[in-house]
């Protein structure tokens, strides 16, 4: 539905070293791209700097071509920006109703409210039974689908996704990449998915850029990443 | 028996009052983790105001309205103004900034008011009804518990069953996957601080009647012990705001007409001490959080 890139982009914090440095990358309307690297990368930096969680020292981060620079946080979420933050997002005093509400506030109104929220029970199932359940009382799996649905109820244009898989038996992974292709396949959502979890991630993509340090050393298909063992000895580590 | 009643029921309404001022100060700390300590003079001011405005046209009802607005705008002016410029790393400057607020605003009514007790009439009788013989309530202690009911009853219906209720509860639990989720917490934390100061500017409109008069002094007290409520039901629990209020209320009428006013501060004092050393978080604190 929309396509999101980055133009130079640079990060960093304090007066430290960029964390990115300068990083261009497009993500075509449609895309499901998979963003690797090993733990320092920089893959939460960028995905936070999307969404002006951390500022920008300088470069422009692009939503179908518009400058999302300037905008706070909440506003580039209603541009149709979604991020799914690294573990556990979820409000914890709010109950499952809740959080899904809290998601779909700003997008729909009234009755559309109610039936994107039962939409999205419809997604996850286990999130049904639990509905009037506090946040707190989830296990780490129902908090994981509970986030991914949370941002999927404001039908979001972009989604950005920080390791969905931490933490999470490979059965919970496979189901929630499952309905992450699904819904991309269904809905033409563009994704940019950050994991460790590269087999995981590689499956579900198109794409694969693989981040070392703050720079994009790889850019191919996924089948063609997931088949070159030098590149991921050298930049995954194993 | 009569005796006791009789401290019961104007404990009860000494109770409301003190639970409505100790809400402010949850709402306050859980929309922006400040306890304000300026609360009790930004309260006062609406006071002040709302004691010109019934002196400048005979109605308490338009002082009242009057007071209360003045105490939201006070909020949000103060919110805006002043906090939001604070770094937030630490609770310590908010803390500091309020205590200089309380020396400028009260120093500034008494520049501008003088440091005299002005006596502000109540609205209704303060002769208790008499049932059966016994003395109980008076008509105006009845007007404060039931307006006191009434504002606490739509603050926990504002807060539970719409949707401005359920941003500003996210806003305060948990303000960057709120942003994240399209919330304007900024605007919701100046929002939590307009209900804040104008339920506080509320309990000191009820308050100052039944007191001594109106002075740039007249709500320190009940911040003192509305702060020792707030703690003891737990700074995060609208419920135990409430729940501590009333009984922190009929605990010092009670000690009040069975001791000696004095030692009423002491009880609470006491209690606050009880609580805090068997549970710390206060009684209405949450339970812990799954974390696996």
């Amino acid at each position: 539905m929309s396509t999101f890139a980055f133009h130079e982009l640079t990060v960093g914090y304090g007066d430290g070293a960029p964390v990115i440095a300068g990083l261009s990358l497009e993500i075509p309307d449609g895309a499901v791209v998979a963003l690797l690297g090993a733990n320092g990368a920089g893959k939460t930096t960028l995905l936070r700097a999307a969404c002006g969680l951390v500022p920008a020292r300088g470069g422009r981060v692009l939503l179908d071509g518009e400058d999302l620079s300037g905008l706070s946080t909440e506003d580039r979420v209603r541009r149709g920006l979604a991020l799914v933050p690294e573990g556990r997002s979820v409000v914890a005093e709010l109950t499952v109703e809740e959080n899904l509400r809290l998601g779909a506030l700003w997008r729909h109104r009234g009755p559309a409210r109610t039936r994107a929220v039962e939409a999205a029970y419809e997604l996850f199932e286990p999130l049904a039974r639990r509905r009037g359940a506090a946040g707190h009382t989830l296990s780490g799996g129902e908090r994981q689908m509970l986030a991914l649905a949370r941002a999927l109820v404001a039908d979001p244009t972009v989604l950005l996704l920080d390791e969905p898989s931490l933490g999470l038996a490979p059965l919970v992974v496979s189901q929630l990449l499952g309905v992450l292709r699904d819904t991309a396949e269904r809905t033409g959502l563009t994704v940019l998915l950050a994991e460790q979890n590269v087999t995981g991630a590689l499956s579900v993509a198109d794409r694969g850029v693989v981040l070392s340090l703050g720079e994009a050393v790889a850019d191919r298909p996924a089948a063609s990443l997931a088949a070159d063992p030098a590149l991921r000895h050298a930049y995954l580590g194993f | 028996m009569d005796r006791f009643v009789f401290l019961l029921s104007t404990g009860l309404a000494r109770g409301a009052v003190l639970a409505l001022f100790a809400l402010s100060l949850v709402i306050v700390w859980r929309a922006a983790r400040v306890v304000n300590f300026a609360q009790a003079a930004m309260a006062v001011v609406a006071v002040y105001a709302a004691f010109a405005l019934t002196a400048a046209s005979g109605s308490y009802w338009l002082g009242l309205a009057g007071g209360l607005a003045i105490g939201a705008l006070l909020g949000a002016a103060v919110e805006r103004g002043l906090m939001r410029r604070l770094p937030h790393l630490t609770p310590l400057p908010g803390m500091i900034v309020a205590i200089g607020l309380v020396m400028v605003l009260q120093s500034g009514l008494a520049i501008a008011f003088g440091p005299e007790h002005r006596p502000m009439r109540p609205p209704f009788s303060e002769r208790p009804f008499v049932i059966g013989g016994v003395p109980v309530l008076s008509p105006y202690e009845l007007f404060v518990l039931v307006t006191a009911a009434a504002v606490m009853g739509a603050l926990a219906l504002l807060f539970t069953r719409t949707s401005l209720g359920l941003r500003l509860r996210a806003a305060a639990f948990a303000p960057e996957t709120s942003r994240l989720l399209g919330v304007r917490v900024p605007r919701m934390v100046t929002l939590g601080w307009t209900l804040s100061v104008a339920t506080a500017a509320l309990a000191a409109l009820l308050l100052v009647p039944t007191e001594l008069g109106l002075n740039p002094h007249a709500a320190d007290l009940l911040f003192v012990n509305a702060f020792a409520v707030a703690v003891v039901g737990g700074l995060d629990s609208p419920l135990g705001a409430l729940a501590a209020g009333i009984g922190v209320g009929v605990l010092s009428g009670l000690v009040t007409g069975y001791v000696s006013a004095s030692a009423a501060p002491l009880a609470v004092l006491a209690l606050l001490m009880v609580v805090l050393l068997l549970r710390p978080g206060g009684l209405f604190a949450p339970k812990e959080a799954r974390r696996a």
